[in-house]
């Protein structure tokens, strides 16, 4: 994706430049950037510095867990088909903190995770429904085979023994064969439904899109690089910003969830 | 906006005490510890600067060539009559994609017009209440395996337009 953005920025660029006889200029918009993305790397280099080493003291004294376990009930609301203590409501919880405090490397392996899980939840559902469903059809059907396996079973007695085998163990086998061929079929029928996202997961991704953050801290180092006279003013209203989208994206997924 | 402006004073100090004051409480190492964080903290802004340096220039190029000028003539009028300058319109759109080519842009305006003028301001909000939707999407998705993401899309550009709503709003207050 970045490398059609970069490559048409580019390209584009030039080609404009070229038409409107800015060639000069352009050599001299390229070269500029480059030197300004050292110097602010520089001063982002503090803010990154400061942030990081304040979120480690937070993790380290058990902060992030405690925050993590603070939003249950906010889980609960917004996932109420998700079963107590499944594994993906404790990633979900990591991703939204680590976004809420602006952890980029935090979020996404614990988010990645959560929609594993998700999907593992989602296959164990659809298992369950067909389950029940070829459970019906197969009674029907495995009661006659199995009338018709006693009466060879009378039969066949004698020479089972002699190879060692019992009766009832063939027949073990034999249902054990079946449910391979019921998990082969349900299989395929599921193959239809993995793809498809789960409400949970349409809320959980709309939620992390939605993107509640508390501090922007890069927007800070920014506006600190290009002269603000007060960087850190933006934090109140960034916050009620995201609060609202953060608001409209609950109702939303509330209403489509219902 | 006396009251906001006072509640993103306090909020750096507020947290900053906090963090270190129950790391304390905590019984934590809180110096050692911060500079173990402060080390990686330094490590990313590395990482980052080859992207930076690479998107920089890439802007730096298509605003020397005038680019940006003819599109604020085409949509300006247009987009100024709700509050969103020109230069925002890309930015709108990159940061859908990708937030570092976003912020390429977004140092362009602050270079340009000031971090602390109406568009710096918008910006500076804007950039911090929206994410990179596609971006997302399809890396969460493709973790899933899932290819039929239902109402996820309609969502994420409901949450985003209400959070450029807002953003234009509470700019204007500044």
């Amino acid at each position: 994706m970045l490398n059609y953005i970069w490559a048409g920025m580019i390209l584009l660029g030039v080609i404009y430049g070229v038409c409107t006889g800015q060639m000069s200029a352009l050599t001299n918009g390229a070269l500029d950037s480059a030197g300004e993305a050292v110097s602010l790397c520089i001063t982002m280099a503090g803010v990154m510095a400061l942030w990081m080493g304040l979120m480690e003291i937070a993790q380290e004294s058990g902060m992030i867990t405690k925050m993590t376990k603070g939003i249950r009930p906010f889980l609960r609301f917004m996932f109420p088909k998700l079963p107590e203590d499944h594994p993906a409501g404790e990633y979900i919880a990591t991703n939204l903190i680590a976004n809420v405090l602006g952890l980029g490397w935090a979020c996404t392996p614990a988010g990645l995770k959560a929609m594993e899980q998700l999907a593992e939840l989602e296959r164990e559902r659809n298992t369950c429904a067909n389950f029940q469903k070829i459970e019906m059809q197969e009674k029907i059907r495995s009661d006659k085979s199995r009338q018709k396996w006693d009466e060879i079973g009378k039969d066949k007695r004698n020479l089972e023994i002699e190879k060692g085998k019992t009766y009832s163990e063939k027949t073990e086998e034999y249902s054990k064969n079946r449910e391979k061929q019921n998990n082969d079929r349900e299989d395929k029928q599921n193959l239809r439904n993995i793809h498809t996202a789960s409400n949970e997961m349409c809320t959980f991704l709309i939620l992390n899109i939605s993107s509640l953050q508390l501090i922007p801290v890069n927007m800070i180092a920014y506006r600190s690089r290009y002269g603000s006279a007060n960087p850190a003013v933006i934090i109140a209203p960034a916050l009620l910003a995201t609060l609202f989208s953060t608001v409209v994206a609950i109702l939303y997924c509330k209403w489509k969830d219902r | 906006m006396n009251a906001l402006t006072h509640m993103s004073d306090i909020m750096i100090p507020m947290i900053i005490f906090w963090i270190v004051g129950y790391g304390m409480v905590s019984g934590v190492k809180v110096y050692e510890t911060f500079l173990r964080g402060a080390k990686e903290g330094l490590r990313i802004v590395v990482e980052i600067l080859p992207t930076l340096v690479g998107l920089m220039m890439a802007v730096g190029i298509l605003r020397t060539s005038g680019f940006f000028d003819l599109l604020g003539k085409m949509i300006g009028p247009a987009t100024e009559a709700i509050g969103l300058p020109a230069q925002l319109i890309p930015l709108l759109i990159v940061k859908m994609f990708s937030s570092s080519a976003a912020t390429g842009l977004v140092l362009d305006i602050f270079k340009t017009c000031g971090p602390d003028s109406y568009a710096g301001m918008l910006t500076s909000i804007l950039m911090s209440c929206t994410e990179t939707i596609f971006y997302t999407m399809s890396v969460y998705f493709l973790a899933a395996k899932v290819t039929k993401t239902r109402y996820t899309l309609p969502g994420a550009l409901l949450a985003t337009l209400a959070g450029t709503v807002a953003s234009i709003f509470l700019a204007g207050k500044m």
